[in-house]
């Protein structure tokens, strides 16, 4: 039987828990706001891109480039973005799931990865793959020197013909507690998609341009500029989506801690109040023995 | 009928820098200075590194800006610039720029074989521009050296 004594002491580690998780929590929080600032505040750079990019295809008639060329798909690199953390719930469980579904769905084939984040990077060097190389450290402040390094890598183990595709598996902020997990081609470039950019754009792609240089020297700058902002863009996303996530799982840490030490606070009231009726009786009988 | 002003926005991969009417603007187009003025014909063009000014509605004050390398969109009432970095004048940190120089030169001074020449030279024309570009802004002449 646990004494008095047991209990206080078990309830005020709860409670220093507890403080720890309400810490991080707001921590979170504010790290969430900022993230979500950064992926909003890249948004019209990416799309005003696209929409250049766009109707600069749209002016090649048959457009080539390495980065277009499509490949059997023998040599699959995946770039998998994950935390750079623990204690954000099932983040980077979730991520490494879907990462493995899409390796086991291309067995057989040549896989190599990138991970981005400390914890895929554990993971994936645990499960004996074939890492390229490796970007940790880099998601608590999402630099676009960043994403330009593992574009620049990628492109160019595409070009020389290393590689045959290239994707890219991070989680796509949705709400803070839900996010998308996403698997997107990254390479070869497919046909830019329409609608990113259809709303503010409008029909301006139709317009008969001027080029100062030569469309094919055009899009040789745009396409490896248009693969630099898509790895932004993911990283954003996955860094909001994993704020969003510890955000969420610390508050409900801190909700479990109260209830833990409200149950706590019940059981030792029970034992003290036992302990006091116990004590009664023993006076009670002790007084009526002697009467 | 020709519009009046020209819209021009500034964007960079981090964030949007710049949205603003104007009346006149001047581009460092890759194969040299373009001016725009309202009404201008649609055109696409890469970016080099250089000065991109511009003048307020009034006409009388100008800004300035150092932008790397990018692409512009033209089109007859806006102009839109993609740029890989893009500061104002008035940020710049002319400390950092001139520190950025000398490394710059000294890398290139220094005879070795191994360096990255595009980067070196990238680097230092970055430099260049930045410390350019800050010093009209602040009034005090460009060589002053």
């Amino acid at each position: 039987m646990p004494t008095l004594l047991d209990f206080r002491r078990r309830i005020r580690s709860v409670k220093s828990t507890q403080q720890i998780t309400r810490a991080m929590k707001f921590v979170a929080a504010a790290r969430l706001r900022r993230a979500q600032e950064a992926a909003l505040a890249a948004r019209p750079y990416a799309r005003e891109l696209a929409r250049v990019l766009r109707s600069t295809m749209s002016r090649i008639v048959e457009p080539e480039h390495p980065l277009l060329a499509v490949r059997p798909e023998e040599r699959i690199l995946a770039i998998v973005l994950t935390g750079e953390r623990g204690l954000a719930g099932a983040f980077n469980t979730n991520i490494l799931r879907k990462a493995n579904e899409f390796f086991r769905g291309h067995k057989g084939k040549k896989l190599s990865v990138i991970p981005v984040g400390k914890k895929g990077r554990d993971s994936l060097k645990k499960a004996g793959f074939n890492l390229i190389s490796e970007y940790i450290n880099v998601l608590a402040k999402v630099e676009f020197a960043t994403a330009r390094d593992i574009s620049t890598l990628v492109t160019d183990l595409y070009s020389k013909e290393e590689i045959d595709s290239v994707y890219i598996i991070f989680s796509e902020f949705k709400t803070v507690m839900t996010a998308n997990l996403v698997v997107e081609k990254l390479l070869p470039v497919e046909a830019v998609r329409e609608g990113e950019g259809a709303a503010a754009g409008g029909t301006s792609s139709q317009v008969d341009y001027i080029y100062e240089q030569p469309e094919e020297q055009l899009l040789d700058k745009l396409l490896p500029r248009y693969i630099e902002t898509q790895i932004l863009r993911a990283m954003l996303e996955s860094s909001a989506a994993e704020h969003g996530a510890r955000m969420t799982a610390m508050e409900s840490a801190t909700k479990n801690a109260g209830d833990v030490i409200e149950a706590l606070t019940l059981h030792m009231n029970k034992v003290r109040q036992a302990a006091i009726t116990k004590e009664i009786i023993e006076i009670v009988s002790g007084a009526s023995s002697t009467a | 009928m020709l519009p009046e002003s020209i819209e021009l926005i500034v964007v960079t991969p981090e964030r949007q820098l710049l949205r603003q009417r104007t009346k006149e603007v001047q581009l460092p187009g890759a194969d040299g200075y373009l001016g725009i003025l309202p009404g201008h014909a649609p055109l696409i063009t890469e970016l080099g590194i250089g000065e991109l000014s511009y003048h307020d509605m009034s006409g009388k004050e100008s800004v300035h800006l150092a932008v790397l390398r990018g692409f512009a969109e033209v089109l007859p009432d806006r102009v839109t610039v993609l740029a890989e970095t893009a500061e104002f004048a008035a940020d710049i940190d002319i400390a950092r720029a001139e520190a950025a120089k000398a490394r710059a030169e000294k890398r290139l001074a220094s005879g070795d074989t191994n360096i990255d020449w595009d980067r070196v030279t990238v680097a230092l024309q970055r430099a260049l521009i930045r410390i350019q570009v800050a010093r009209k802004y602040r009034g005090v002449p460009v060589d002053s050296r």
